[in-house]
């Protein structure tokens, strides 16, 4: 007969590791006492959204809806009615089915609530394709008034977090699964609406968001080999875009790449062209996801859907040479 | 019968024949739904709104979400003095702050922008929720359709309502019956609709919707039950008060009312025979 306890139950895999869910359920519980009308609202997943800390800390101010998201969401905005700041947490692919609600019964109806989404992209990795959400950024970014997130490392999550509870309107912001590499020191700072160069460069500018970021650097390393100086722009405001940024780039650049765990299609890639074609056109290829996702590791996913370092090095030397063609 | 309840009843008819002018004037709206709800949303805004208007952040809020009867909402509106007449020709107009669906960012007394069915609902329970976490006794009115209820977003916010104790919480159903294209039965059937109430673990109120005295005694009786929430099912006829639109599903979608309709309508809903063409020319609000 086994010897096992509840105490001796397995680890959750959601509770551990330099992620950036738990970057931002720890920066909740940090930033609640200086935003004491900060209510979190659940689906029952609050071990994977890193909302578990918020919920041991302050289990008052932690409201349980179960599994019907559409409920919590539209609720929500009936919460903000009372001046209370909710913020909204599940999995990407699950605030995409309650798009509908986020659109009238928050952003329509001008609600102060925040939407936090763990588990976006590839880089939810082994729970396969129906749970990867490579759609949310395109969605959320066409909803208008919301503000949409996707910082790169938990320092710039924690960041993040509270610039989102200070800002005053509807947010969409991503968090994501899986262990991340630290990108920035302690003294980063994050502006809403506001890129960074995170390394300099002259031949081309990789814009990237969220993991891409990490690898967007691995992939400057490369071309630098090659003698190929890409420079890094962090765009962790997908909506508004800094289209001022964008343009200085585009002026001292003349080519870019972007780069994001998200369909092809209205994310990071769109959001830059639409932003450099009303400035200041410029050559551009986009390292996106072209097809549903699978089961497999994050890194091995990366590589089979042409999201990582080696894809965005392709990219690089392929939009250079448009440049020199034209 | 008293002479309050004389007076509720012509409010009543009065509300009915400004729904019929916005939506003639507005040149589409959905007249059969707007109508069926018009005395529990008479009754309950003269009851709990005539002194103090929704749209706080605290205190009692209704929330129409069956957002496409607002002719009726702001035909009532009108009457408590919350819009001005000028308005009564403006529902659906380019500017005007009567949007085809109630738009609590140009009225912030809807409480939430509607339209969407099921939504009203959720927004309903985070109130009641956020009202109570703050220790506020406010009560939350949310006015649902029947057709509504076939939205799987209505049993969510059910089933959490009941959950969370939300005695401060009143559903009201507008059952007429009927929806845009047929009956709820043919469409998809709604019965036994008391029961998957009780089911979910409501305290359920079956009443005449037309019946001002019995409105009375649900909603009183749905202030006193604690523990729960309580819904009103309010059994009504879709079109109540213009003969010619009564229990037809034709009239629920988004119609023109014609010149002769609305005159037709008026006289029914004792709209002063002198008046008529004031009315239909729209000078009456001016």
């Amino acid at each position: 007969m086994s010897n096992v306890t509840i105490d001796d139950g397995p680890s959750l895999i959601g509770t551990s590791g330099d992620s950036l869910r738990e970057a931002f359920g720890k920066a909740l519980v940090e930033f609640a006492p200086e935003f004491p009308q900060v209510v979190v609202l659940d689906a029952d997943i609050a071990g994977g959204t890193g909302t578990h800390h918020f919920r041991s800390a302050y289990p008052d101010r932690f409201i349980q809806f179960g599994i019907a998201e559409q409920n919590m969401m539209a609720a929500a905005g009936g919460l903000a009615s009372t001046g209370l700041i909710p913020v909204v947490t599940s999995f990407a692919v699950f605030c995409l089915r309650a798009l509908e609600q986020a659109r009238l019964s928050i952003a329509y109806s001008q609600r102060n609530v925040k939407i936090v989404a763990s588990h976006p992209g590839l880089d939810v990795g082994p729970d396969g394709g129906s749970a990867q959400c490579l759609e949310d950024l395109a969605a959320f970014r066409a909803i208008p008034g919301m503000l949409v997130l996707s910082p790169a490392d938990p320092i710039e999550m924690r960041l993040a977090t509270r610039a989102m509870l200070a800002h005053e309107g509807p947010v969409y912001m991503r968090t994501g699964r899986s262990p991340v590499g630290r990108i920035f020191d302690e003294d980063h700072r994050f502006e809403i609406g506001r890129g960074q160069i995170v390394r300099p460069g002259t031949d081309l500018t990789i814009v990237a968001c969220g993991v891409e970021v990490g690898r967007a650097l691995r992939a400057a390393e490369e071309l630098a080999a090659d003698g190929i100086d890409a420079r890094v722009v962090n765009m962790p405001t997908l909506s508004p875009i800094d289209t001022d940024l964008l343009e200085c780039c585009a002026e001292e650049t003349h080519a870019f790449v972007t780069a994001e765990d998200h369909s092809v299609n209205g994310g990071l890639g769109s959001a830059v062209a639409e932003a450099l074609a009303q400035r200041r056109p410029a050559p551009i290829e986009f390292v996106a996801v072209r097809e549903f996702g699978c089961s497999g590791e994050p890194d091995e996913l990366a590589e089979r859907f042409h999201i990582d370092s080696t894809a965005i090095a392709v990219a690089a030397r392929r939009v250079v040479l448009r440049t020199r063609i034209l | 019968m008293t002479l309050l309840e004389v007076t509720l009843s012509d409010r009543c008819k009065r509300v009915r024949a400004l729904t019929c002018a916005l939506i003639y004037h507005a040149g589409s709206g959905h007249p059969g739904g707007s109508l069926s709800c018009v005395d529990v949303l008479t009754w309950l805004w003269d009851d709990a709104f005539a002194d103090k208007p929704p749209g706080g952040e605290r205190g009692d809020q209704l929330i129409l979400s069956k957002g496409h009867a607002c002719p009726a909402l702001y035909a009532l509106a009108h009457q408590y003095g919350l819009l001005p007449a000028t308005d009564m020709t403006r529902l659906r107009a380019l500017g005007s702050a009567l949007q085809g669906h109630p738009d609590v960012v140009t009225l912030p007394w809807v409480g939430t922008s509607t339209g969407s069915l099921g939504q009203g609902f959720s927004v309903a329970v985070g109130r009641a929720l956020g009202l109570r976490l703050q220790d506020d006794p406010g009560r939350t009115y949310v006015l649902l359709g029947d057709g509504e209820l076939q939205e799987g977003e209505c049993w969510e916010a059910a089933m959490s309502a009941a959950h969370f104790g939300l005695d401060h919480l009143t559903a009201i159903v507008d059952y007429n019956g009927l929806q845009s294209d047929d009956q709820n039965a043919n469409i998809m059937g709604l019965e036994p609709l008391a029961d998957k109430w009780r089911a979910f673990g409501w305290n359920v109120t079956v009443i005449d919707g037309h019946d001002l005295d019995a409105i009375d005694g649900a909603i009183n009786e749905a202030r006193r039950v604690t523990a729960r929430p309580t819904v009103v099912i309010a059994n009504t006829t879709k079109g109540k008060g213009v003969s010619y639109m009564e229990d037809s599903p034709l009239w629920h979608g988004s119609v023109e009312l014609r010149d002769e309709e609305l005159e037709s309508a008026l006289r029914e809903l004792d709209v002063p025979e002198q008046d008529l063409s004031s009315w239909i020319d729209g000078s009456f609000f001016s």
